[in-house]
């Protein structure tokens, strides 16, 4: 039985052209909606699939603004079944702070009788990118990491990770308590059901203050980069058009 | 990729329902020369046609949308794009049952096959869903679905074999240039991205974005974006095992405003059940910076969460089946209007058209009828209705339409009484009689934005007074927005009088050396009458349809002054002042002058006691007008003497400052005789009704005749008139159809209850059966009111010529029972006082 908590970030959907916040600190996410990343999706569906397979739990954390309960209800929707919000602005937030916060509730957790045997994140959030937060909460409560897989079962005490390296399929075996950062494409997060939906509108998420003060770095402003030139090539338009698409075709090695 | 051409006779901009619609019938009645544009891409450019859930009930209680409705469903039959599944609207309430007995009543009017069912018959049609909650449902079989952007591509594609259309995508409407020609703007150019184009017409079929696209002109369009939750199920295995798109009925499940509809393996759940989310039309995001499309916003869980339970308590076999996850969640935007009719006509601006806030359902019939009236002047399906001319300028008001829009939203499947009214935006225009009024108990309804009393709680005692006479209604529906009170004041104003406060009168003066050229071509009236006359005139488009009915003083060789309802009063200030001939000017008045009715058989006494001025018949007679000094008022009082009550008395015409003064001494004078204050309920419904007087939008429409009506006179003015040639036809030919008057021979329902017709009940033959007219229509009751003087309750309605007999026997369908009814009038004859002795 393993109790997996899974750590996610709200963060705004990057699916259209991003527009930046008035003030720069951040995504303007009206009209796009919010999400978590890809890789945090992926990390919740293992999350979901270790607990059912272990007879474990699935607990989903996150550091942000009561917004981000949104975030937390629909990992609920999808499987998780208890959710944690450390409420806190993430954009003043660096990547050491948020460790020392997880690692924070992890030990809070364990202390009340609720240890955690698999703590997973995304490689990288969708927004600031640091790729730390996994090592730093692993660092902070002595664990052995993982980086970059995109599978992991567990058995035995042990977990088992797969992601690809630059050789080829990789496989590493972690003894337990330890931590995953996963990275999309090993698993297909599944949509929430109607039930699972009903069900996690009716979870008491639990609120709880951070534990100190930002101190680590943090992020001053976001800027745009400039666009980039299309490299759109119009090869025709009708039926006129045709020829030039079987060659295209031809020389993508997509028809013969 | 295309650049724009540089001229074109007409610029449609948009391509959605309504444009394509649009391009399509302008072609087909013989437009050329028509460029159509979009901001987005083809077939789906991004506005609300590609994200609707698609699907037609046909009944609706309004005959217009009705009809276009059907028209619509014809044309998508026609394209084969319409797939028919049936549908039902389920009842969980015994309030939503009775809502369903009364959509009977209107399927029943407008001819459509429907049916209520028990839940067992639920159950069979739609096996997964869950019927203990349900007491019942209406089923229409002919509801369907349709594709609406395969509809499209179909009607661009025909007018394009026409030769008729240019279509460019992916061009970005930068502006409207106009220029003033004869004091008035039109339309000249289309500026976009891609080039501009010199235009002779111009017509906004934007739906969310109209309002953007409008304020590049100068029109504000006054419609919000609002939003529509839906998401969508599956795969459930249930509906993964049929085939094709859909294969049961639609459910609306009507008390928790949501509706559940097939697509495919996948169930959709829609929601109005949710908080009215409006967005800025300038806020709509750019397709760049959308994730699915500017009007598939992202969806807000928290807002839908009722209506999720609800969905999953109905069909929870089918919405919790092994694998069914929610895979698509939107918040939707379509377009909310003010009072819930569409935007359509010609704009302000000359030549610049609209055609917005339309539906699905709506479409292709909406469509066809914009391109006849561009083209041929009037639509075969009159929707005057939604002209964009009717808004008054607190309409335009991007609050006013916020609060109203809001406010109605949650109204969409909502059970909404025929004489609802508002609780936002009131108090707009209010009189200088209102704090009297108030201090009356008067209780006020709203014309568009003007406070009106309906009846004054300060004669509740004649309630007493007249006893049973005020025909009390017992049912809680009939007497919903009604007040015995409306009754009493009735028998007080025809035993004694009443003074009446018609300040939502549109007025208007036509002057000028070309004035009498103006009103003579505009009404089908003799106008060329001494100075000092009232008439009463129809005023008719070319097809000779009912325009407007209302009535023309002549106060001098060049000045005519025009008086019409507030209601249609803009629509009627643009259909002269399109009309002016040279050297005509129209000047509204509406804000200077206020009107106030006195009529009754004292009111000569309590005028006359007032006045130096001659008011006997000899001196002042019907039809005439004068202006006259009333003692105790600043300001000369314009007297018309004319009568929609069917009493003696007078219009008084006041200007504004001086109307309060005016109002407190006719009640001072009269309140020895018994002369009270006297609501619009009387005004509107029971005065009128006792005397035939037809109103305009309920008798009178473009799609009715003088002939039809019962209105024609013996002769027709030697002038030529809009609609002459039409009319003399018509005065030809045998009606189709006859306006009669009815009455209620037996109130008493099933229960025991007396029940009260409000209006919009089919009549049928006693045992049931349907009549049709000569137009293909089943007669309906158009208005029904207490006739207090008479002890009956009329109904009026267009009956076929062979059933327009005297004492004919008939039947009024309300709430699933018949009443017995008798023809009384085959024409105007009026059931109370046919010789107008009373009008002496």
């Amino acid at each position: 039985m393993t109790d997996v908590l899974v750590c996610v970030k709200r963060v705004p959907s990057s699916a259209g052209k991003v527009t930046l916040t008035e003030d720069g600190q951040g995504v303007d996410g009206r009209t796009t909606g919010f999400t978590v990343s890809a890789h945090e999706e992926c990390a919740v569906e293992l999350a979901v699939q270790v607990a059912a397979a272990t007879g474990g739990s699935a607990t989903v954390l996150s550091l942000g603004t009561p917004d981000a309960v949104e975030q937390l209800r629909n990992a609920l929707g999808v499987g998780c079944t208890a959710a944690v919000l450390v409420d806190g602005e993430p954009s003043s937030y660096g990547p050491a702070d948020v460790a020392r916060e997880i690692a924070a509730v992890v030990e809070a957790h364990e202390a009340e009788g609720r240890a955690y045997g698999l703590i997973l994140l995304g490689n990288d959030a969708a927004d600031s990118g640091d790729f730390q937060v996994g090592i730093r909460v692993a660092y902070a409560l002595g664990r052995p990491v993982v980086n970059g897989v995109s599978k992991v079962t567990v058995a035995d005490d042990e977990v088992t990770a797969q992601g690809s390296g630059p050789d080829g399929p990789e496989t590493f075996r972690l003894p337990l308590p330890a931590v995953a950062t996963i990275l999309e494409g090993g698993v297909e997060p599944r949509y929430p059901t109607v039930p699972g939906r009903m069900k996690a509108k009716k979870v008491v998420i639990e609120e709880r203050p951070p534990v100190a003060d930002p101190a680590g770095s943090r992020r001053i402003k976001m800027f745009l980069p400039p666009p980039t030139p299309s490299n759109v090539v119009v090869l025709g338009e009708g039926p006129a058009a045709a020829g030039a698409v079987v060659d295209l075709f031809e020389k993508l090695g997509v028809s013969k | 990729m295309a650049e724009v051409p540089a001229t074109a006779k007409c610029v449609v901009i948009g391509a959605g329902i309504v444009g394509n619609g649009l391009v399509w019938h302008l072609a087909r009645l013989g437009w050329r020369d028509i460029v159509q544009l979009d901001k987005g891409p083809l077939p789906n450019p991004g506005g609300s046609t590609g994200h609707a859930s698609n699907f037609i009930f046909p009944v609706d209680h309004s005959r217009e949308i009705t009809d276009i409705t059907a028209d619509s469903m014809r044309q998508y039959k026609e394209m084969g794009v319409f797939t028919e599944s049936g549908g039902i609207e389920v009842a969980r309430t015994e309030e939503r049952m009775e809502e369903l007995r009364r959509r009977m009543s209107s399927a029943k009017a407008w001819g459509i096959d429907s049916k209520l069912i028990t839940p067992d018959e639920i159950q069979e049609l739609v096996p997964f869903c869950e019927t203990d909650q349900l007491i019942g449902g209406f089923y229409t079989p002919s509801v369907g679905v349709v594709d609406s952007l395969r509809a499209g591509t179909i009607m661009r594609e025909k007018a394009q074999e026409l030769g008729a259309l240019t279509v460019v995508p992916n061009v970005e409407v930068i502006g409207l240039d106009t220029t003033e020609e004869g004091g008035r703007r039109r339309i000249t150019k289309v500026r976009t991205d891609k080039g501009d184009i010199e235009a002779e017409y111009v017509l906004i079929a934007c739906g969310v974005w109209s309002p953007k696209i409008g304020d590049m002109a100068g029109v504000r369009i006054p419609l919000y974006p609002a939003v529509h939750q839906m998401i969508s199920v599956g795969p459930c295995p249930q509906l993964a095992e049929k085939e094709g798109e859909i294969s049961f009925p639609i459910v609306r499940d009507m008390d928790t405003l949501c509706y559940e509809r097939q697509h495919g393996a996948d169930m959709e759940v829609g929601s109005y059940a949710h908080r009215a989310i409006l967005w800025e039309p300038e806020d709509i995001p750019s397709i760049e910076a959308s994730r699915l499309s500017p009007t598939e916003l992202p969806f807000t869980e928290d807002d839908f969460d009722t209506q999720l339970e609800q969905a999953f308590e109905l069909m929870p076999e089918l919405l919790g089946a092994e694998g069914a996850e929610i895979r698509y969640a939107i918040n939707g935007l379509l377009s909310l209007t003010v009072d819930g009719s569409q935007i359509l006509g010609e704009s302000e601006v000359a030549g610049l058209w609209v055609a917005a806030a339309v539906w699905i359902k709506e479409g292709p019939g909406i469509a066809r009828a914009v391109a006849e009236w561009m083209v041929e002047g009037q639509s075969e399906i009159d929707v005057s209705h939604s002209d964009i001319a009717r808004f008054h300028p607190h309409q335009r008001e991007r609050e006013h339409v916020h609060a109203r829009t809001s406010e109605a939203f949650i109204k969409t499947y909502g059970i909404v009484h025929p004489a609802e009214q508002y609780e936002s935006r009131r108090g707009l225009r209010t009189t200088p009689m209102y704090d009297a009024q108030a201090a009356a108990g008067a209780v006020f309804y709203e014309t568009v934005g003007w406070e009106r009393p309906w009846w004054y709680e300060s004669n509740a005692g004649l309630v007493e007074k007249y006893g049973d006479a005020v025909m009390p209604r017992e049912a809680e529906w009939d007497s919903r927005w009604w007040s015995p009170i409306i009754n009493a004041e009735h028998l007080a104003m025809r035993e004694n009088g009443g003074v009446i406060d018609l300040s939502a009168f549109q007025i208007f003066d036509i002057t000028g050396p070309g004035a009498l050229d103006s009103v003579q071509y505009t009404c089908v009236a003799q106008c060329n009458v001494p100075v000092g006359k009232v008439i009463y005139t129809p005023v008719l488009n070319a097809a000779g349809g009912f325009v407007s009915d209302l009535t023309v003083m002549r106060l001098g060789e060049d000045h005519f002054r025009v008086v019409t309802g507030g209601a249609h009063g803009m629509v009627d200030n643009k259909w002269f002042s399109d009309r002016l001939a040279d050297g005509a000017e129209l000047t509204d008045i509406t804000n200077d002058l206020l009107t106030i009715g006195l009529w009754g058989p004292r009111a000569r006494d309590v005028l006359g006691a007032l006045t130096d001025a001659d008011v006997s018949d000899a001196g002042f007679g019907f039809l005439s007008c004068r202006e006259i000094n009333v003692k105790g008022v600043s300001a000369p009082v314009l007297a018309s003497r004319i009568s929609y009550v069917g009493d003696l008395g007078w219009e008084l015409y006041v200007p504004t400052a001086a109307a309060a003064e005016l109002w407190d001494v006719l009640l001072a004078e009269g309140a020895a005789s018994g002369v009270v204050p006297v609501g619009i309920g009387v005004y509107g419904t029971t005065g009128r009704i006792e005397k035939g007087y037809r109103a305009f939008a309920a008798e009178l429409d473009a799609e009715r005749s003088i002939i039809e009506a019962g209105m024609a006179r013996p002769k027709v003015k030697l002038a030529d008139f809009e609609g002459k040639a039409a009319y003399l036809a018509q005065r030809e030919a045998e009606p189709e159809t006859v306006l009669c008057t009815l009455t209620v021979d037996d109130h008493t329902s099933a229960s025991g209850v007396k029940r009260y017709m409000l209006g919009g009940e089919p009549i049928l033959t006693t045992d049931g059966g349907l009549l049709t007219d000569g137009h293909g229509h089943h007669p309906y009751v158009t208005s029904a009111g207490s006739a207090p003087s008479l002890g009956k309750h009329i109904l009026l309605a267009y009956l076929p010529p062979a059933e327009a007999v005297l004492g004919n026997k008939l039947a009024v369908s309300y709430m699933e029972e018949l009443y017995p009814v008798t023809v009384e009038s085959i024409d105007a004859t009026p059931l109370l006082d046919p010789a107008n002795e009373r009008l002496r």
